[in-house]
């Protein structure tokens, strides 16, 4: 078995327009998902990184330079991330396809990365 | 979480939680920021909402998920109040806001009902129109969004948009206030709300045009919301225990009330093997907790008559004569249409056909009733029990003709073949 994260990207804003039971479904079915991943000992764990952009740190070839970013003006963020466990990459991603962060409409997008283990 | 069981079922997570908890989180914030400001306390809510979908995945479901979305609410509370250049106005909720200790569960929960309460008087306020009342208590009193009162009301998306303004408008306007209502105020101001729940249920059990006539949706919201003020200390009167048991009575026979097409069934017509016994009971026992008052209202007499219907065997072994007496009494403080008609349909049912019919001329001379799909219908019955077929075809295609909704014309014309 061989560790992915799924790097979850969404907008954040487009949840806005939600109806309350709306949103209380689609939190289910996030729920309903992540419990199956669990439940088959595929979960390892997952976290929400916070809202707003972040800080980016680089050299600019005189001196260690801060801004903001990277997200500050891109419409998709990373949400959050789950540390999976699967076979091979094409498992992982058909793991990452039944995600309901990818359902009709949802207008979200999952980036599956393989952990290196050596 | 146990196999099998609904996401919505487990723990923390319960069926309805986030449209109960969107009307507490604007009742509460209301509070805080004043009615003036009725819309933000609502945007507060919504991101509240937005924001446990955005963690909610993946950190779980609070243990408390109740206490989590008020926490995050007070936040954006502070931040909106931080954020807005006038306020020094607001100086007072910002300290209150910081200051407020967190509540033991207990009076949190009975503090959370108590603004709930208030925001509903508010909604259902005497100032506003019918309209402006239903809508304000679908959308704050229930957590409807805009799109689903415009589907259970039948109305354009913008048409409600604009009653939900105009509404908030007026609340400014007229500064109405968020208080309680004084002690002998309570049942006068009560009867504008439960009417206002009433109105909704109407709304959703029997909608006024287009191609559905039951949203069960709207339904089930408004007995949810009449449980809770049923349950109330302040509002748990014998009126509100009526509609509470009225309206569980309905929908115990929710799903018999259409056909899987969408076909309107007649009471008689109805299976009852398919009504919902264990609603039926706690609606008797409502109903009991409602007669303990020194006033009949008008939810007692209709919970009465549905309670009849709901425990007879057969449609023709109903109590009829007994019913009748519940429209006699409805109609001497409440002679509208409906219930006139439908005293005509008990008086049939108890004394054959041609006594209904002879009642029935009576109601016909009444100008108000002439366009009166109902009316019409209810007389086309009438003569074909009578076995008088022809007069009956030409009362059926009247009614049709005058039908507002798709289903009703559909159960007309089958009438008529």
């Amino acid at each position: 078995m061989a560790q992915f994260l799924l790097l979850l990207r969404d907008n954040p804003g487009s949840f806005s327009s939600l109806s309350p039971a709306e949103m209380q479904r689609i939190i289910g079915e996030y729920k309903a998902w992540a419990e199956g991943l669990r439940a088959r000992n595929q979960l390892h764990n997952s976290n929400k990184l916070m809202d707003g952009s972040g800080k980016m740190v680089q050299h600019n070839g005189t001196s260690v330079t801060l801004k903001d970013g990277p997200y500050a003006e891109t419409k998709e963020v990373v949400g959050g991330y789950f540390l999976i466990e699967a076979a091979d990459y094409a498992a992982a991603v058909e793991i990452a396809r039944s995600c309901p962060h990818v359902r009709p409409g949802a207008n979200g997008s999952i980036e599956v990365r393989q952990i290196q283990e050596m | 979480m146990t196999a099998g069981t609904a996401d919505n079922d487990v723990p923390g997570l319960v069926d309805r939680l986030f449209r109960r908890e969107a009307g507490r989180l604007t009742a509460t914030m209301a509070r805080r920021l004043g009615p003036g400001r009725l819309g933000l306390a609502e945007d507060i809510a919504q991101e509240t909402l937005a924001r446990a979908l955005r963690i909610w995945p993946f950190r779980g479901v609070p243990d408390d998920p109740v206490a989590w979305l008020h926490t995050v609410a007070r936040r954006l509370v502070l931040d909106a109040l931080r954020h807005d250049t006038a306020h020094i106005r607001h100086a007072p909720a910002l300290d209150m806001l910081a200051e407020t200790p967190p509540l033991p569960d207990a009076a949190f929960a009975d503090e959370l009902v108590d603004d709930e309460l208030r925001l509903l008087f508010m909604c259902a306020h005497p100032d506003l129109s019918p309209e402006m009342r239903t809508t304000l208590v679908l959308k704050t009193g229930c957590g409807l969004s805009v799109e689903e009162i415009a589907a259970g009301l039948l109305r354009e998306r913008t048409t409600v948009s604009q009653w939900l303004v105009r509404a908030k408008k007026r609340i400014r306007d007229r500064n109405l206030s968020l208080d309680m209502p004084a002690p002998d105020a309570v049942p006068a101001r009560l009867a504008t709300v439960l009417d206002a729940i009433y109105l909704a249920f109407n709304e959703g059990w029997s909608a006024s045009a287009g191609d559905r006539v039951v949203r069960p949706d709207v339904c089930l919201e408004m007995l949810a919301l009449a449980e809770r003020l049923a349950r109330h200390r302040i509002t748990g009167m014998p009126p509100t225990q009526a509609l509470y048991a009225l309206l569980t009575f309905h929908c115990a026979r929710l799903a018999t009330r259409t056909d899987t097409d969408g076909n309107l069934l007649l009471l008689a017509d109805q299976d009852r093997a398919l009504w919902d016994r264990a609603l039926i009971a706690r609606g008797l026992a409502t109903l009991a907790r409602a007669a303990t008052g020194d006033r009949l209202s008008e939810y007692h007499l209709l919970a009465g008559i549905a309670a009849e219907h709901a425990i007879a065997p057969t449609f023709d072994a109903t109590d009829w004569a007994s019913i009748r007496t519940y429209y006699d009494l409805l109609i001497e403080t409440n002679p509208s249409p409906v219930h006139r008609l439908n005293r005509v349909v008990a008086l049939a049912m108890a004394s054959g056909p041609l006594a209904g019919l002879s009642e029935l001329a009576e109601l016909e001379s009444d100008a108000a009733l002439v366009g009166f799909h109902l009316l019409h219908a209810t007389r086309g019955e009438l003569l074909r029990r009578a076995g008088r077929d022809a007069e009956a075809c030409v009362a059926f295609r009247r009614a049709f003709d005058l039908a507002r909704t798709e289903p009703e014309r559909r159960f007309l014309q089958q009438r008529l073949a």
